[in-house]
């Protein structure tokens, strides 16, 4: 039977993970993502599940404990935000060049300084090409959905996965999630076969040896070769997930866009704020749309840039800043995709907004929506870098 | 405890041919290790020395499971390891009747300096696994540079003796005591010199249902600029002049597993050595003597702590 919940998205997530029931969970607190901790370990010391919890004593030791975990051959997690994820930087690199299939939800927070406990995707997107792939939720619902899917694309790809929702926006934030029976959730990620367990005393293995230059790029390559497939196994799982669960995830969502002659590309729960702005407009007979980008890692620069090309003026709303006086990370990477994938380019706009979590409202989107109109009937981009809701 | 004889029967797991210098202490450690402990076993390394110099790819020394992930995290990564085996286990998932047994190696600069925080974690924690540190007392694989386990005096890279400086100008930290204070079930000090006294300790370690943690003086011939056949006496040197004592701390109770029968002056273990080799000129002898001083100081305070006379 299925339950409809009122949770918040943390409690999605640390339900999926009991459903999900790993053999070791090393974590440590932060917010926004302490509940999820802290609820999952109320689980463990309630033997509801089989995890061996772990409370290490940083993040740094979380990653490590779970990439040691993870290489011993059991299914390991840990989840994380902010400055948390900062810490693990080192070892995020080494669980995925290692290919280990580890789960991590994280929970979009900025990045100190200033210190600031609310949500941004700077965390996140500074991991970006730490070789995990990524997947950004709107709603609580969606975290829960695809914290299962999660498991099964980790473990086919051999490749680490990361969850994210943005912090109190959806962590904090109650909805209502249908959750699936544990034996349904169960089946559906199925029994964990490692292929080279450290944990195998029979076969012994030696990983994490030194290359030097004679191998390193070769092992390199091999791992961009395992992200290069990563694409046809998200999408495959989503169908699979829909078959079973009656629900449709891609790598992209569109809403509004068949006719559409201009759109806003955003990623996480700002989507949602969004999508009101597009059903005002189109009341107003506006052909405007919107795409919201749910993989971010592997980036899926062929299909989205097919998805854009037709477009006369897009919008690249981007909650982190590159610092790198130029755009921002979504910004870039969708501009070089047209660039590289498509004859026709649209006009860019570029919008920084609700850094530290600074709210954003549907009037500053439909506001978007008119920038872009001015674009169009001028053919002229005034600034490519724009800030939402900033006292400058 | 071990003989000989039981112990040349074992199975070498650390295989020949690996890049460690002739004369390294570090292997000397890790083999008297690994032959004395219980099997099977899954064993975690630190970058370092020992790390790098065993597993150059598609090569690697070790004849057991064994895994290096990154420099100050062996502890955070074998407790990891430990947890999975407990998990599983429970859950029926390995074969009940094999009793693994977990062992992690890391240098002085990835236990004392860098790793320390991952290191008292996991001794906090109580994962059952022991921790040996192969003590060469600077961080050798990058070029000699002083670590917290550099004793006062010594010349690294980063602490060179120069014109108004004499070397390290601090005092070792005592990591062996802040290991004792996490109320682990052992841990004791040990040398590459004394094999029956190290392998006797090992075998203790990995009896205790908990963590323990060995500090193994580990003579170092480029670092200290010692000859490489003379390594073993190196280490028993230091033992017989007190500046690294042969004890344990059982459950809690303090032992020296070895006495010297008259303590040597500190200077027949400075004068082995190329890192000491400019406190022997003239105009050190007061820094000569503080270095006597608080090793006679020490010492004392550990023969108290183990129950015996003072000198
Ligand atoms: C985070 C990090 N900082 C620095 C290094 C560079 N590094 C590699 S090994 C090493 C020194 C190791 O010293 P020690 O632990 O004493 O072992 P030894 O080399 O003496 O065997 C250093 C500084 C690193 N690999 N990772």
């Amino acid at each position: 039977m299925r339950k409809l919940l009122a949770i918040t998205g943390n409690e999605a997530i640390a339900y999926a993970m009991k459903q999900i029931n790993p053999d070791v969970v090393a974590a440590y607190p932060i917010t926004p993502a302490t509940e999820i901790v802290q609820i999952f370990s109320q689980y463990a010391a309630d033997g509801e599940v089989n995890t061996e919890f772990v409370a290490v004593e940083s993040e740094h030791s979380a990653m490590s404990a779970t990439i040691g975990a993870s290489a011993a051959g059991s299914r390991a997690m840990t989840a994380t935000s902010s400055q948390g994820l900062a810490l693990m930087w080192e070892m995020l690199y080494i669980a995925s060049a290692l290919r280990l299939p580890i789960v991590m939800p994280e929970v979009n927070r900025s990045l100190s300084a200033p210190i600031n406990i609310h949500a941004d995707h700077s965390d996140t997107m500074g991991a970006r090409d730490s070789g995990w792939i990524q997947i950004y939720c709107e709603n609580a619902q969606e975290a829960y959905d695809s914290l299962i899917q999660a498991v099964r694309i980790a473990e086919e790809c051999l490749l680490p996965i990361m969850v994210t929702i943005d912090g109190f926006i959806i962590s904090h934030a109650m909805e209502g999630v249908e959750t699936f029976e544990d034996k349904d959730v169960q089946n559906f990620i199925g029994k964990y076969k490692p292929a080279h367990p450290l944990l195998d005393i029979n076969h012994p293995i030696t990983i994490g040896a030194i290359d030097f230059n004679d191998y390193y790029f070769e092992h390199k390559r091999s791992q961009i070769e395992a992200m290069n497939k990563v694409e046809p196994v998200i999408l495959k799982i989503a169908q699979e997930f829909n078959k079973t669960f009656g629900r449709s995830y891609g790598l992209f969502e569109e809403y509004m866009m068949q006719d559409a002659e201009t759109a806003i590309v955003v990623i996480g729960s700002t989507a949602g704020t969004a999508k009101v702005a597009v059903n005002n407009l189109r009341k107003q007979g506006k052909k405007v749309g919107l795409l919201r980008l749910r993989v971010f890692r592997p980036f899926p620069a062929e299909k989205l840039s097919k998805a854009l090309s037709n477009l006369k003026a897009v919008a690249v709303l981007d909650r982190s800043t590159g610092l790198n006086a130029y755009a921002g990370p979504v910004c870039t990477e969708v501009a070089s995709s047209l660039y590289t994938n498509s004859e026709k380019k649209p006009k860019i706009l570029n919008y920084i907004y609700g850094l530290g979590g600074r709210d954003i409202f549907v009037e500053d989107i439909e506001n978007v929506y008119k920038d872009l109109e001015k674009v169009v009937k001028t053919g002229r981009t005034e600034n490519l870098i724009n800030y939402i809701g900033v006292r400058e | 405890m071990p003989t000989l004889k039981e112990l040349a029967k074992e199975q070498e797991l650390l295989s020949g041919g690996h890049r460690l210098c002739a004369g390294c202490g570090a292997s000397i450690a890790v083999r008297q290790v690994l032959l004395a402990a219980p099997k099977p076993l899954v064993v975690t390394s630190a970058t370092g020395c020992l790390e790098v110099a065993t597993t150059i790819f598609p090569y690697t020394a070790w004849e057991m499971p064994w895994m290096h992930s990154a420099f100050e995290n062996a502890a955070a990564t074998c407790s990891g390891i430990e947890s999975a085996y407990e998990s599983l286990k429970k859950q029926g998932r390995l074969p009940v009747d094999t009793k693994i047994y977990f062992i992690t190696f890391g240098g002085d600069g990835g236990t004392y300096d860098i790793g320390l925080q991952s290191l008292s974690g996991a001794a906090e924690r109580g994962h059952r696994m022991l921790y040996v540190c192969y003590n060469n007392q600077a961080y050798m694989n990058t070029g000699i540079q002083r670590s917290s386990a550099t004793p006062k005096g010594g010349f690294t890279t980063t602490s060179p003796a120069g014109k108004v400086k004499p070397g390290k100008e601090q005092a070792r930290k005592d990591l062996t005591e802040i290991m004792v204070a996490h109320n682990i079930p052992y841990v004791a000090q040990a040398v590459v010199g004394d094999w029956r006294d190290l392998t006797t300790k090992v075998q203790k370690a990995l009896s205790k249902d908990g963590p323990s943690f060995i500090n193994v003086l580990s003579p170092c011939r480029l670092g200290w600029g010692c000859a490489p056949e003379k390594t073993l006496q190196t280490g028993r040197i230091a033992v017989e002049t007190c500046f690294w004592p042969l004890y344990e701390v059982d459950e809690g109770v303090h032992k020296l597993t070895y006495k010297p029968k008259e303590k040597k002056p500190i200077i027949e273990f400075l004068k082995l050595q190329d890192r000491f080799k400019h406190l022997l000129k003239a105009g050190n002898e007061a820094l000569l003597a503080e270095i006597q001083e608080d090793i006679d100081k020490k010492w004392k305070k550990l023969l108290f702590l183990s129950g015996e006379k003072s000198e």
